[in-house]
């Protein structure tokens, strides 16, 4: 890797380039990743994926996906973020100089879901709102794509504003901005250790709620009675694993690059944990909520909870709405269900915004205020120009459905394979993990990322990618999605191609030779030194404080 | 709600709020370690501050 000269000795460096931001402790590292873990997927996918797929039953293949994918996926996503110490550009970068494009992959991805992402914690505060008044009345599916959204006939982008999400949206990316703007420390982090507990009290008081609600017991007996004849078919195994891959924010690049902001003597795997089962202890909590208060809209209407339960926007402003309006002590209920979706959605939004600003911060090398209104500003103003408007939401439905099926998948896909085949970097990054963490990754980590992942994750991306084909996208157009949904992901390959084709910045800290320091990296060189019996082929590791920082320390390696 | 489906909720809640329990545990057995060159940067709130060395 090429440097300046007055670069070129980390001791010596006397560059006014800014240090990277750093999160206080790893508490609040645990928190804002818990908080971006935990969004609205889990609220109201996980209830439905484990009801439609065994009850019970399901949570068999949903433990071992949690334990040989989503946390082994959490894992790699800390030590490459850790390791490298960037954003996915620069870190992949670091990684392999061919990997940059992979960055810029994960990062397209992110401006994609959070210019719908906002809206729908745009549609959660009005509900909040709404729900004082019962404004749906009898009607909440009538009134939510009708009064509330006012929902064209015609499938088109068109800019027919709806003020009663134009204004939350602007208030929610104000918000957004405001945070992020502040920093690592005082923006994301402050707003974590708010929001995650703030959060937690909310949906165990909602839960009690539910559970005291006639026929909740009804739900629970619906989606934990276990059918134990589903676990021999192969479709729960991937929908399992595709729900712990979708939760848990692995593999477009947050995790990366919140993992960078951390000490370099962090303990990743037992945070890791931490992280992981928190996630998981949510979404079992949301199911209960959910289903206890399924079975009292089923009670209530006279009907089975089969015909009533649903999921995603169907739950959160259809079902719960009804539910609101026909349970004691409503109002409650939908101020905390619709509150718990305002922060879920805010914490996991400015995760995923971070993405975008510390990648143009790493490329750049401008302020952290800089950066974020050179990101924030277009973002917010794409958002508010496609998605508050009477064809908002058809445009929010396919960007979705191919930005999660063809975007994130695909991009995790194409990550491990370069990762564990291509690069051969699995073995070097078990070894940064095992240098600072409690718990150590045998080789089952590699096997569980080297060859699981990449099997679960293909057969899901030919999967939907034959479904798609064969029968187009949810009765639309063939031009609308063609053009939003297809022409969208893969505008994303092609752009993050030509994004890293675009030069660093000469004050860009890509030009550091020492990322860790030398303190850590003789330590960490010497710990793979005792530890590293392994002999296979290694990662390209350029510039890197491994490589650079410890004299003699490559022909040590090649011992 | 069923024999069955009181089990599996009971195992599922077990094993899932279990697991956040012991990772807890497990990082109360291993406080973090800070560096002094760490703690400037923290002490300064985390915020992007000029290199020390």
């Amino acid at each position: 890797m090429s440097t300046s000269g007055k670069l070129r000795h980390p001791l010596l460096n006397v560059s006014a380039r800014p240090q990277r931001e750093m999160w206080s402790g790893r508490k609040v590292f645990i928190l804002a990743a818990i908080g971006s873990a935990v969004g609205l997927g889990n609220i109201w996918r996980f209830p439905y994926v484990a009801y439609e797929n065994g009850g019970g039953a399901f949570m068999i293949p949903y433990l071992i996906a949690l334990l040989t994918a989503g946390i082994p996926l959490l894992f790699l996503d800390y030590a490459v973020g850790h390791r490298f110490r960037g954003s996915p550009p620069l870190a992949l970068r670091r990684l392999h100089p061919k990997a940059e494009a992979i960055g810029w992959w994960q990062v397209g991805i992110c401006f994609v879901i959070a210019v719908y992402y906002a809206v729908i914690i745009a549609w959660a505060g009005m509900y909040v709102i709404f729900s004082f008044t019962t404004a749906w009345g009898d009607d909440a599916a009538g009134f939510f794509t009708g009064e509330f959204l006012q929902v064209s006939d015609q499938v088109n982008v068109g800019f027919d504003f709806v003020p009663s999400v134009l204004i939350p949206l602007i208030l929610v990316w104000g918000v957004v901005i405001t945070i992020l703007a502040l920093g690592v420390q005082k923006g994301i982090a402050r707003t974590a250790v708010v929001f995650i507990p703030l959060l937690l009290i909310m949906f165990i008081i909602l839960v009690v709620q539910a559970l005291f609600l006639e026929g909740a017991w009804t739900g629970l007996d619906a989606l934990f009675t276990p059918d134990w004849t589903r676990l021999g078919d192969s479709s729960i195994w991937v929908a399992a694993y595709g729900q712990i891959f979708f939760s848990l924010s692995v593999g477009f690049g947050i995790m990366i690059t919140y993992s960078s902001y951390l000490r370099r003597k962090t303990d990743l795997t037992g945070s890791g944990f931490v992280v992981g089962f928190a996630n998981s202890g949510f979404e079992i909590l949301a199911g209960i909520g959910v289903f206890a208060a399924l079975g009292f809209m089923a009670a209530a209407s006279g009907v089975g909870v089969d015909e009533v339960a649903v999921s995603g926007i169907g739950l959160a402003f259809i079902a719960f709405p009804t539910i609101i309006a026909q349970a004691p002590a409503g109002v409650l209920l939908g101020v905390l269900f619709f509150g718990s979706l305002v922060f879920a959605g805010l914490t996991s939004l400015i995760s995923i915004v971070e993405v975008i600003i510390a990648a143009v911060q790493d490329k750049s090398s401008w302020s952290r205020a800089r950066s974020t209104l050179v990101v924030g500003i277009p973002l917010a103003l794409i958002s508010i120009l496609l998605f508050p408007t009477t064809t908002g939401l058809n445009l929010l439905d396919v960007t979705d459905a191919f930005v999660n099926s063809f975007g994130i998948v695909a991009v995790a896909l194409v990550a491990v394979v370069a990762m564990s085949a291509g690069f051969s970097a699995l073995p070097r990054l078990r070894e940064h993990v095992n240098a600072t963490s409690s718990i150590r990754l045998g080789r089952s980590w590699q096997i569980f990322i080297g060859g699981v992942t990449p099997v679960v994750l293909g057969y899901i991306l030919i999967d939907t990618l034959t479904t798609r084909i064969s029968e187009g996208y949810g009765g639309l157009p063939g031009w609308f999605v063609g053009i939003f949904g297809w022409g969208m992901v893969i505008a994303l390959v092609l752009i993050a191609y030509l994004l890293s084709k675009i030069p660093w910045s000469h004050r860009s800290a890509i030009h550091d030779e020492n990322i860790h320091g030398p303190i850590l990296d003789a330590e960490l060189d010497a710990n793979i030194a005792t530890t590293d019996k392994t002999t296979g082929d290694r990662a390209v590791l350029p510039g890197t404080a491994a490589s650079a920082s410890v004299p003699g320390d490559g022909e040590r390696r090649s011992q | 709600m069923s024999a069955a489906a009181i089990v599996m909720m009971i195992i599922a809640l077990l094993a899932v709020w279990g697991g956040l329990g012991l990772a807890l545990l497990n990082l109360k057995w291993h406080p973090e370690a800070i560096d002094d060159e760490e703690a400037d940067v923290v002490a300064q709130g985390g915020e992007s501050v000029p290199p020390l060395r």
